[in-house]
């Protein structure tokens, strides 16, 4: 392995801030809505926190008041050094994030709290994998309800200008509509007329292969800019940042992806959790930019534009021993965007006393994540009822899409 | 014997690390004895130890971590009482910054250590992948040194993997250290967790994978457990029983974090069984599990200690069964018994096979071979044989990918390059996703052929064989390597393309590439 160091290193430098945990994949087509004469171009991101977000942590039911006492040393404060930014009477935003805050100010942003998926164990691999496939149990199937609620719209031109392929595909998306994804990653590239020959050689030989190469050939071609290189020395925060803003000016394009998946890594924290400050404070940083970057970099197409964002179950309601939180049930999804009928707290509120909490433990899930992204998909893209009940979540026609969450 | 091109295939890239290069005669010997090829290697006793000279314990490791942390804490304390003055130098050094660095205040040598070293910017995260902005504090940066030294954690690593490196290039076979890694993978902690992880990730494999790889699974089991990288990969050095004396004093208690793991991830599966109260009960059993740190005040820093006034007293039951309160020997006792439970052989039994023979194995395979768990108790080198010794392996056709820790791996072998240096591996397995024991979750690196076939995962195989060919192509004859790759087993496409190259590099590139290549 003779490779030129130098320019290894560089690419490497890249590509490891994205391992340290965020990646971007989006839809290969442009919906034919998009171009409808009515003028409504909407977007939608959705963004996977992997690794069990503590939604306690994050919106804080201050008002409640077996809070404080549960949470310990890393409950938010309504006052005092590092105060949690008041939602409302009873709900305290991390502090970490004011861009949320302020987009909820602005109505443009909403919280549904208490809310889980179907899934009630707690392994992070099965939890993620009924969180993305939209089943109700785990390893049932290798495609997400995104990907399937894209093959419920009419398919528009297909998308592939200015995008490379990324890494992996977070399985909300992948599926049978084709997908593309991108990093920011520079290697030499290997010339054109070998990888053509190399593509030649897999079509006749290996299929697969052939499928795979050919969409990692689409694009590379256009460089991203300078101010997409990440800054040495930055850390993971910084990498959810810059996927974001990658993301969102690939999504601003007149002919860019208008629905796209990102997954940030990082969020299982066992110990030293930290309050107002600490690890989790960094990692919401890291979020709240993310959706800044997006806001910026969107442009006039935030008006259009839901994220949702969305966590495979919450933490323990009380910290455990290490001044951390275990695996949990119930968490928070956030809803951000100039499309989200913004400045709400939506919740059917379980309350933390000990006989209210999920096996006196967990924060009790009293709304279905599901409920929250049918009346997402349903308002904001136009998918239709039935196929929210039987293809995008199968088995769930009991569970009706939340109405209102789109302005 | 009968030359048999086809099997020597699977015995080279299916169980082995691929063929070697030069005058190695790999593909004829496994052609002319396939399974005797891939059985060579378990009948050499200590096979799979890596002693090289210089790699140290453990426990060493852990002196020099601890006392390379202590440095850097005092050399900061002394910056803090030095304050004012270090503020007077600094208009002078960012007018004349290279003679004026050797007079630096200690506060800058301190950043200047924290700044560049992200394993010692994460030391006191729980999760390196996201680096704490606490600790990134130069508010001004530092002048850029022309090539900054590694720090004793850096050096390690890299003597470390460049061991591993090596062994991997120059193995027979390589069986036995594609085995190595396998169950490396499966027991993964990540040196991204933290300084010591990160220290301790090439001892951790050397201590307590290599010396059972062909021994018993509850021996590695128990040295994994017990082994300070997974200790603090988990959190249990922060673990205590909430009714123990520590738990009390400290108003600290339970992390129920590696209990967990090691059900989920480790033994059972996660249908294995276990329920909420299980992991539960688990994790206090293991309470008190610790390694001793700096100051000793347990035992000799850096090893493995039972820590009794962090362990929770009374019995705990566990799977059904109730263990009675001896102290480590609690926690002894459950690893024993979940070692031998059927949903641990059913678990292994199926990811051996899948990391071996196909994502999706046949069932026949992974019965048999969960059958010969059972009855040898964990017999880990009988389990490899009768892996070798199936049919079904030596049938199915080679649809797996190879990782991209194999793939360079195989690049290495074939062009004979044994490294001195492991940064271009490194570099290369950060590139392709797979960076050196660090994968992003306790659930290591996946092991099906999706996730390595990804598209900009080939993509970037092309660019990083395409720059491997465009070094070292002149002195090679494609042609001639792709008798020792594959000899008669190439496709005549693979062939063809090969020789209808417009050059030695783009030839070279495309063998890297050829499914003969990149599949197993």
């Amino acid at each position: 392995m003779e490779c030129c160091e130098s320019l290894m290193t560089q690419a490497t430098s890249r590509r490891a801030l994205l391992l340290g945990g965020a990646s971007f994949a989006a839809w290969a087509y442009l919906p034919k809505f998009a171009r409808a004469a009515d003028g409504r171009d909407p977007r939608l991101v959705v963004v996977i926190l992997r690794g069990a977000l503590d939604g306690l942590a994050t919106v804080a039911p201050i008002g409640d008041p077996d809070y404080a006492a549960l949470h310990g040393a890393i409950a938010l404060r309504a006052d005092g050094p590092n105060a949690a930014v008041m939602l409302d009477p009873f709900f305290g935003l991390h502090p970490a994030m004011p861009e949320f805050a302020r987009m909820y100010r602005a109505k443009q942003a909403a919280v549904v709290h208490a809310v889980a998926t179907s899934y009630r164990d707690r392994s992070h691999f099965d939890g993620q994998d009924v969180l993305e496939s939209g089943f109700a149990g785990p390893g049932r199937v290798q495609s997400g309800w995104l990907n399937r609620a894209l093959e419920a719209l009419p398919k528009g031109d297909r998308v592939m200008s200015a995008l490379a392929v990324g890494p992996t595909t977070p399985l909300v998306l992948r599926g049978a509509a084709p997908t593309v994804g991108w990093a920011p990653v520079a290697l030499p590239q290997a010339a054109d007329d070998t990888a053509m020959r190399l593509l030649d050689l897999y079509q006749h030989r290996d299929p697969m292969l052939a499928s795979a190469l050919t969409q990692g050939l689409q694009l590379e071609k256009q460089a991203q800019g300078d101010d997409m290189k990440p800054k040495p020395g930055a850390g993971g925060v910084a990498a959810m940042r810059l996927v974001a803003r990658g993301a969102a000016k690939l999504m601003a394009a007149d002919d860019g992806p208008r629905i796209g998946a990102l997954a940030f890594d990082g969020w299982d924290t066992h110990a030293n959790e930290g309050g107002p400050v600490g690890r989790l404070a960094q990692l919401l940083g890291g979020l709240d930019g993310a959706l800044a970057e997006f806001e910026s970099g969107l442009g006039d197409r935030w008006r259009d534009t839901v994220i949702v964002v969305a966590t495979e179950f919450g933490r323990t309601a009380r910290i455990n021993g290490t001044e951390g939180t275990d695996h949990g049930t119930g968490t928070i999804a956030l809803l951000a965007g100039g499309a989200v009928k913004g400045g709400r707290m939506i919740t059917d509120w379980p309350g933390l006393k000990p006989a209210n909490l999920y096996q006196a433990r967990d924060l009790a899930p009293t709304t279905d994540l599901r409920a929250v992204i049918k009346g997402v998909l349903h308002d904001q893209l136009g998918v239709g009822e039935r196929a929210l009940a039987e293809t995008v979540f199968p088995d769930s026609s009991p569970v009706k899409p939340m109405k209102g969450l789109v302005a | 014997m009968a030359r048999d091109s086809q099997a020597a295939l699977v015995a080279l890239n299916r169980f082995g690390f691929g063929a070697r290069g030069g005058a190695s005669g790999d593909f004829v010997n496994a052609a002319s004895d396939p399974r005797g090829f891939v059985k060579a290697e378990l009948a050499r006793p200590d096979g799979a130890l890596l002693e090289v000279p210089g790699l140290l314990s453990t426990a060493a490791l852990g002196k020099q971590v601890f006392d390379y942390q202590f440095e850097i804490q005092q050399a900061r304390d002394a910056a803090k009482a030095a304050q004012p003055a270090a503020g007077e130098t600094a208009p002078q050094s960012s007018s004349e910054p290279v003679p004026q660095r050797r007079n630096l205040s200690l506060s800058t040598i301190a950043k200047e250590i924290t700044a560049k070293d992200p394993t010692m910017q994460s030391a006191e995260n729980a999760n390196a992948a996201m680096t704490p902005a606490g600790t990134m504090q130069p508010a001004v940066d530092p002048p850029k040194p022309p090539a900054q030294p590694l720090n004793i954690i850096q050096k390690t690593f890299r003597a470390e993997a460049l061991a591993r490196l090596q062994r991997g290039v120059v193995a027979d076979c390589g069986f036995v250290e594609r085995l190595v890694v396998f169950w490396s993978n499966h027991f993964c902690i990540s040196a991204n967790k933290g300084a010591l992880a990160r220290m301790w990730a090439g001892s951790f494999e050397r201590e307590a994978i290599r010396p059972h790889v062909l021994g018993r699974f509850a021996d590695m089991l128990k040295a994994v457990e017990q082994h300070p990288a997974m200790l603090f990969f988990l959190d249990n050095q922060q673990s205590l029983g909430p009714d123990s004396r520590a738990g009390i004093n400290r108003k600290r208690g339970l992390n129920e974090n590696l209990a967990r793991e090691i059900m989920e991830l480790h033994t059972l599966g996660v249908s294995g069984g276990y329920t909420q109260d299980d992991v539960t009960s688990f994790a206090r059993v293991i309470t008190g599990w610790t390694f001793a740190g700096r100051q000793g005040q347990l035992g000799t820093p850096g090893t493995f200690v039972f820590n009794a006034n962090a362990h929770e007293p009374g019995p705990q039951s566990v799977l059904g069964k109730s263990y009675p309160p001896n102290g480590v020997a609690q926690g002894e006792a459950v690893l024993s018994d979940i070692a031998q439970h059927p949903s641990t052989a059913k678990f292994i039994a199926t990811k051996f096979a899948r990391h071996f023979v196909a994502d999706d194995p046949p069932p026949a395979l992974i019965a048999k071979l969960q059958d010969v768990f059972t009855k040898t108790d964990g017999d880990l080198k009988a389990l490899a044989t009768t892996l070798v010794d199936s049919s079904d392996a030596w049938q199915a056709p080679l649809t797996k990918m190879r990782s991209p820790y194999e793939f360079l791996i195989a690049s290495g072998r074939l062009l004979a390059r044994n490294p001195e240096d492991p940064g271009r591996y490194l570099n290369g397995l950060n590139v392709l996703g797979q960076p050196l024991w660090s994968p992003a979750g306790p659930n290591g690196f996946p092991d099906t052929s999706a996730a390595w076939a990804a598209p900009e995962g080939l993509k970037l195989r092309l660019d990083i064989s395409a720059q491997t060919a465009s070094q070292l192509a002149d002195r090679l004859d494609p042609r001639d390597l792709l008798e020792l790759v594959a000899a008669d087993a190439a496709s005549p496409e693979t062939r063809r393309t090969i020789e209808r190259a417009e050059s030695r590099q783009q030839a070279l590139a495309l063998l890297l590439m050829s499914p003969e290549f990149q599949r197993r």
